[in-house]
């Protein structure tokens, strides 16, 4: 299939779900100058929020080195062309801090919920209608349902109002075959009027695949990240996917040697956790676990001496999804707790 | 043995659940139940249980309260409509236990306050949220210990068991809760955090606390006082269980609980609609027990 011609925006993830890999410690400065340099090269959208979303400053998801809307305030007046976008997950921010965004600039809300709870972002979404701003539904997780649950739930939100309707997939475990059939679902039951929109994390390194794929059955947004900087093994890498809608023709209108120069001259050498497809980021992709666990888990398993990669296989079999962080410890002490046990059951003392 | 007759305003899972919970009590004899539909469900195996119903709401109720004696009700309806129940129930010299959001009386949480509330013969008081009666007595119990800077819960419950009222307004359950963990849970700043987890089998509520203390924790009081607080829980919600911690980790204190339900009528995952009918029950009682020692008199209020 030809893809010459067709538009697509770029939205920028660096500054938001890049918060992750940086323990959401991104300077002032920092911000101002990856905003700035992006919107110089033609990024058309940008995303600035703690990681976990307006209000997301918390013991569990990690305090930031600024509030929202310091950063947001910051930002703002150095991005001319770009829309600025916030992004908000009910049961953690609320309308205040939507309406505190709206103050601060914001062009665009991304409202963000489990794949089958749409329902709880009626308020917020309204909310972002009403105060005339660009309204984005956001189903996270959403390789955990099937094509037809992800029409119901996306209708919901187009429903409330939002004016495009992102498939999430969190955890990087989507195959291209995976966000065929349900973009594909979820664009013929849409009304033409809103867009769709495609989150990729590079787990299983198919963030550049699976957004073509998206590109392909009707997708008009795709978020990517400078430097791939997000959760888990990151993003779709920005710069790699504009590159390669340029030679497939599709038309981003990013300047990709200057977005090339942003990552490599800016946000690589900030990162202190780079994101890499390690044996803990891939597990996330190929158990389907939420990518903002990666660091926790680390930590985890530092503290406790229990395997990274055992503790997220043991979350997605919980089925834990995104905002369970606190159940990272919880299942670290008890998986020591019983290593421990163990342990003490083939006491030399007891072998007589 | 005497008891005080009481009023169940909804007929819906938690006004059932209250109702099966309320006709084990030694105090509280469960008289009337109030819904809006003449074919409810709820209202039907009230009466088949032997409760005198109505259909046509609080209104339908009223002529009956004097002569039936009610002087408790509980209101399971919505936010929206508890401030007229409880105009029209207190003019008949009941007191209301208030389980919806409305929250025009103060907060209680019985190991907490509930105490103060009988002494001070609040004539309405409100259950906080199902976060906040899980989470909030371990807050306090750290923050009698010592001043604790910030309180942060984390609630997550069965998709299944969060109806649509609440995920409707999702941010009354964020702001309440956090305001409560602030002004009950005795934390400076109050932060909470709810998530619906569609996992199947549905899991069994989950409430993580996070403390941060003003200086370090005092590791040893600050576990018996936990400890002590969880026992208090127990008595209305046996199912209330320590998993992990507390964890000291710096100045911050974390707890890891689980709330399963008794499965009266709700199922046992639905822990957190259990701790709200157990609590509602238990604030009751408290009440019950004053009224039948004479030492509280309730009186009507004039509208």
């Amino acid at each position: 299939m030809s893809l010459k011609g067709k538009k697509v925006t770029l939205h920028d993830m660096s500054l938001r779900d890049g918060m992750h890999p940086k323990r959401h410690q991104i300077s002032i400065e920092e911000m101002i100058k990856v905003a700035s340099a992006l919107d110089e090269a033609g990024v058309p959208m940008i995303e600035v929020t703690h990681g976990d979303g307006l209000g997301g400053a918390s013991v569990n998801y990690g305090f930031p080195a600024h509030t929202d809307e310091e950063y947001l305030r910051a930002v703002r007046p150095v991005v001319k062309r770009a829309k600025l976008s916030a992004l908000l997950l009910p049961g953690i921010g609320t309308v205040p801090e939507l309406e505190m965004a709206a103050d601060c600039g914001v062009d665009t809300i991304r409202v963000a919920t489990h794949c089958t709870e749409a329902d709880v972002s009626e308020q917020h979404i309204k909310k972002s209608v009403e105060l005339g701003l660009d309204t984005v539904g956001f189903l996270m997780m959403s390789h955990k349902l099937d094509a037809q649950g992800l029409v119901e739930q996306a209708r919901k939100m187009e429903g409330y109002g939002a004016n495009c309707i992102y498939i999430t997939d969190s955890a990087g475990y989507m195959l291209p075959e995976d966000v065929k059939e349900r973009l594909s679902a979820v664009r013929e039951a849409l009304d033409d009027s809103v867009e769709l929109g495609f989150h990729g994390h590079h787990n299983l390194a198919m963030g550049v695949a699976n957004s073509v794929t998206a590109v392909e059955v009707g997708a008009n947004r795709i978020d990517g990240s400078v430097a791939g900087a997000g959760a888990g093994a990151g993003n779709t890498p920005l710069e790699v996917f504009a590159a390669v809608c340029d030679r497939m023709g599709i038309e981003t209108g990013v300047d990709l040697y200057k977005v090339m120069d942003v990552a490599e001259d800016i946000v690589y050498p900030m990162q202190d956790n780079p994101p890499r497809i390690d044996r803990d980021a891939l597990t996330l992709g190929y158990a389907g676990v939420y990518s903002s666990f990666l660091l926790f888990a680390k930590r985890a398993e530092a503290k406790y001496n229990v395997s990274a990669r055992a503790i997220l296989v043991e979350l997605g079999q919980r089925g834990m999804i995104g905002g369970q962080e606190d159940m990272i410890e919880d299942v670290a002490l008890e998986m020591s707790r019983a290593a421990s046990e163990a342990e003490a059951q083939v006491e030399p003392g007891d072998m007589a | 043995m005497n008891k005080v007759n009481v009023a169940l305003i909804g007929s819906g899972n938690i006004g059932t659940d209250l109702l099966y919970k309320a006709l084990r009590s030694d105090v509280i004899n469960p008289v009337w139940m109030v819904g809006i539909d003449p074919d409810s469900e709820g209202l039907a195996r009230a009466r088949k249980l032997g409760l005198k119903t109505t259909h046509e709401g609080v209104d339908g109720l009223v002529p009956h309260m004097r002569e039936d004696n009610i002087q408790i009700c509980f209101d399971a309806t919505s936010a929206y409509v508890h401030a007229e129940n409880n105009r029209k129930v207190q003019e008949q010299g009941s007191m209301m236990i208030d389980l919806t959001p409305a929250a025009i009386g103060p907060y209680c949480v019985p190991p907490v306050n509930l105490k103060d509330h009988v002494g001070k013969k609040e004539m309405n008081v409100n259950m906080v949220t199902c976060g906040g009666q899980a989470t909030i007595p371990i807050v306090a119990a750290v923050s009698r210990v010592q001043p604790v800077e910030y309180g942060e819960i984390v609630a997550t419950v069965a998709s299944k068991s969060a109806g649509p009222g609440t995920r409707k307004n999702i941010d009354e359950f964020t702001q309440t809760t956090s305001g409560a963990v602030e002004r009950i849970g005795g934390a400076k700043k109050g932060k909470a955090i709810i998530i619906l987890n569609p996992a199947e089998p549905p899991l069994i509520m989950r409430d993580t606390v996070h403390c941060i203390t003003e200086g370090e924790p005092d590791q040893q009081a600050i576990t018996d006082s936990i400890m002590g607080m969880i026992k208090e829980v127990q008595k209305y919600v046996p199912g209330y269980t320590l998993k992990n911690g507390p964890v000291f980790d710096g100045r911050r204190v974390s707890v890891f609980m689980e709330v399963e339900g008794l499965g009266d009528f709700l199922p046992k995952f639905a822990g957190n609609l259990d701790i709200m009918t157990a609590a509602g029950l238990r604030t009751a009682e408290m009440f019950a027990e004053e009224i039948l020692n004479g030492t509280l008199v309730l009186e009507p209020t004039k509208a």
